[in-house]
């Protein structure tokens, strides 16, 4: 496409569609559902930015892309230029053009948004990054890896903090060696998110890219375990270290009945699904069982990923039962809307008391109670209250316990001098991400609790940020000498 | 890639391989366990860790042959490569350094019990020993505990070798000659059946005794939470609160079912395996 100018404001006041794969086809593959926009519609929708100069989208975006810049480049078709730009500050576009939520972030505050619906970023920010992946041809290449500082930093899983802030630190210099305790880099984005809706192959495309950057990422090394962070920073020569091991402890409800055969948290049922690809039985070796009725409790995005896979693995009913009401799901709303196409029912104001279980220990169903809503709690949501004499029995097959997550202690336990609160969550400096021990940094769900990609990605690039200041101003010794090796 | 160092046959079913993993030898300690993946399709599985060489460098793993992994495991040669190979993981058996321990090995469990064995006994502790077997081609290692033990006991179910009967035949009798107060601990590694049985005999005497439970696993690292198994009824992840736990406390019969949830699954896999192989079925028994 030859360049187009600009000749005047032209109020487009709709987004383009996103094309879906049929509601009733896909509840039954794993394909992913949205199948992006074509060359045409991307620069259309691109071309629906007003190049406001104040950009509020960016300052509504975590890692703070110049979301205008990207989207006239994009509108002149020149989508090179676009990723390239995008790419100064994400590591992980094609990533995040899938699994942000733009809604609470840059399309938030788009201008057109006030009178229209906003410029769709994601979307145009994920048809560059798969355009760039698709021209195997011409691949565009990162910046050229600066020279060595001398100085190496360690960081602590390769999810979507770690990734971002290895990638920051290499772009500076540094030698950066990223632990990951699974057999795969990418964290949640590889065990978690389902592959209908962010592929595996996108999320090793863009590894790959920060390994390009010189990162180098060590598999199969559980921190705390096979080497502590004291013994980095002690032994190995470590000047610095981020920790972004993320919430991968499950939390279960504390009622009883949840250790019965077919109960399963969340992430056990993402893990099998996802990581090890159970849904491949037995040609892969993990298995995975699901029953006829399936009912997962939660009513977050986990919540919606276990749902969908149910249906996907085969289950002939899946259920949301969720104690607050459809307005107070903690889901996207797009997520929410494709449970609902593929056929995902919603109990909502019901939450169980009492699992149940047949003569094997195999659960059968719950107890339930029905709820109503009372005043707004802390998080300003409505608290559910029980309706006396409302109890009830939902029968089920399969139950998966989606109600969050939080950290993992291992870490924490294991290094000396690092702070947690009461939730375990590791205490950091919010301008800095400095925890209490010098030279350890930490960001993401780890010190947030359970959160967004994006967000851990922000804390991950003020990780970054804070360790390259640090290692500038601190005296300390260059273990790989001034040229670095 | 892990590569096989060397592959020791100690029966038709029980094999031990020496996997180089320099750095996990160096940081292990006795009761810690891996998680390892066969190959690119491979499912996730925790073996305990037998024995460790930070010199050379090797752990070793001794398993018994029950399902498609640990076939496609027992397959493998020396000089071949396990793809993935995470550890070390669970706390370490806290060693202490005075007064008679007995430590009970059955059927695969021998191996595990060694390394524990042995640092009792570098400790300090008179380490009584207890190793049993169904029959004697299945028995290994007497040797290396007769080294790590002050002294050891050998059972075979069907008496084929040493003393006919279970280890909990030796292990109630050492208990009447020592007097139960003066056994600081017991600790009990093997199948289910065998660590229960173990329990429910020291539970009578009231004597403290831990238990390396082998529960189901994912990911082994805390993620998942399909090793969740009731103590003293708490739920407690075995892959991070243990392998060990206190067996008196533990609730067998919910870990029994959910060790034996994807029997089926196991089973089917299994057949497949051997029918593509052209091996028959080794008719070694369901999952302990």
């Amino acid at each position: 496409m030859t360049e187009k100018k600009k000749t005047g404001i032209k109020i487009i006041p709709s987004k383009n569609p996103m094309p879906l794969q049929d509601h009733k086809l896909r509840a039954s593959n794993f394909d992913e559902v949205a199948l992006g926009y074509d060359y045409e519609t991307a620069v259309a929708e691109a071309s629906r930015c007003l190049q406001c100069k104040n950009a509020p989208c960016s300052r509504g975006c975590p890692v703070e892309i110049d979301i205008p810049e990207f989207l006239r480049l994009a509108a002149l078709g020149n989508f090179k230029a676009a990723i390239s730009k995008i790419k100064e500050k994400n590591t992980l576009p094609g990533v995040c053009g899938r699994v942000c939520p733009q809604e609470s972030q840059c399309e938030k505050d788009c201008t057109l948004g006030i009178k229209h619906q906003p410029v769709s970023i994601g979307r145009v920010e994920r048809f560059c990054a798969d355009f760039e992946l698709a021209d195997k041809e011409d691949k565009i290449t990162n910046k050229l890896i600066p020279p060595s500082s001398g100085y190496k930093v360690a960081i602590v899983g390769s999810g979507p903090a770690g990734l971002t802030c290895a990638a920051d630190l290499a772009k500076e210099g540094h030698r950066v060696t990223v632990f990951e305790a699974l057999h795969v880099a990418g964290g949640v984005l590889m065990y978690g998110i389902p592959e209908f809706r962010l592929p595996k192959g996108i999320v090793e495309a863009e590894v790959k890219n920060v390994v390009d950057l010189g990162v180098e990422i060590e598999l199969n090394s559980v921190v705390g375990r096979l080497v502590t962070i004291d013994q980095l920073l002690d032994e190995e020569g470590y000047n610095a270290v981020f920790i972004g091991t993320g919430a991968g402890l499950p939390y279960f409800m504390g009622i009883p009945g949840e250790n019965l055969c077919g109960v399963y948290s969340a992430n056990e049922f993402l893990t099998r699904t996802n990581l090890m690809k159970a849904y491949l039985f037995p040609q892969w070796d993990t298995p995975i069982k699901i029953g006829k009725r399936v009912v997962v409790l939660g009513g977050g995005n986990v919540a919606m990923d276990a749902a969908r896979t149910a249906l996907r693995l085969g289950a002939e009913e899946s259920i949301i039962v969720y104690r607050r009401s459809e307005k107070e799901l903690p889901a996207r709303a797009e997520e929410v809307e494709h449970a609902y196409e593929e056929g995902v029912k919603f109990y909502y104001l019901t939450n169980p008391v009492k699992l149940l279980g047949d003569e094997d220990g195999i659960v059968s169903g719950m107890e339930c109670l029905k709820y109503e809503l009372g005043e707004p709690d802390a998080t300003g949501r409505r608290s559910p209250i029980a309706v006396k004499g409302s109890e009830h029995i939902i029968e089920a097959d399969t139950i998966v316990v989606a109600i969050g997550q939080g950290p993992n202690e291992l870490v924490p336990m294991t290094t000396k001098g690092l702070e947690t609160n009461k939730k375990g969550n590791i205490i950091a400096d919010p301008e800095t991400g400095a925890t209490s021990r010098p030279g350890v940094f930490a960001g993401g769900d780890v010190v947030t609790g359970a959160a967004t990609v994006i967000l851990a990605m922000g804390a991950g690039k003020l990780g970054a940020k804070s360790i390259h200041e640090y290692l500038l101003n601190s005296k300390i010794d260059k273990p790989l000498g001034r040229e670095g090796n | 890639m892990y590569k096989i160092i060397e592959k020791q046959i100690f029966s038709e079913v029980t094999k031990l391989l020496s996997v180089y993993a320099p750095k996990i030898a160096k940081s292990c300690r006795p009761g810690q366990f891996v998680m390892i993946r066969i190959d690119e399709k491979g499912e996730r599985i925790p073996l305990t860790i037998a024995d460790f060489d930070p010199e050379k460098g090797t752990i070793s793993l001794v398993f018994q042959e029950i399902g498609k992994s640990t076939q496609q495991l027992g397959a493998l040669e020396q000089g071949e490569f396990i793809k993935d190979v995470a550890g070390p993981l669970g706390h370490p058996t806290h060693i202490f350094d005075s007064g008679t321990v007995i430590l009970v090995g059955g059927g695969v469990g021998v191996a595990p019990i060694y390394p524990i064995a042995r640092e009792f006994k570098k400790a300090g502790c008179n380490v009584i020993g207890i190793i049993g077997a169904r029959n004697k081609e299945l028995l290994f290692w007497e040797e290396k505990m007769s080294a790590a033990c002050n002294s050891l006991y050998i059972t075979t179910d069907d008496g084929s070798y040493v003393r006919k009967g279970f280890v909990t035949d030796v292990m109630k009798e050492l208990i009447e000659e020592i007097g139960k107060e003066n056994i600081a601990l017991i600790m009990a590694i093997g199948p289910q059946p065998m660590m229960r049985a173990c329990c429910n005999l020291s539970k009578g005497y009231e004597i403290r005794t831990l238990v390396s439970l082998n529960a189901l696993m994912v990911d082994g690292t805390g993620m998942c939470g399909c090793c969740r198994v009731s103590v003293g009824g708490s739920t407690k992840f075995v892959c991070v609160d243990g392998p060990e736990f206190d067996g008196h406390q533990v609730d067998w019969l919910e870990l029994y079912r959910r060790s034996t949830y994807f029997c089926d699954e196991e089973k089917s896999a299994k057949d497949i395996y051997n029918s593509e192989k052209g091996n028959h079925a080794c008719g070694c028994g369901g999952i302990q």
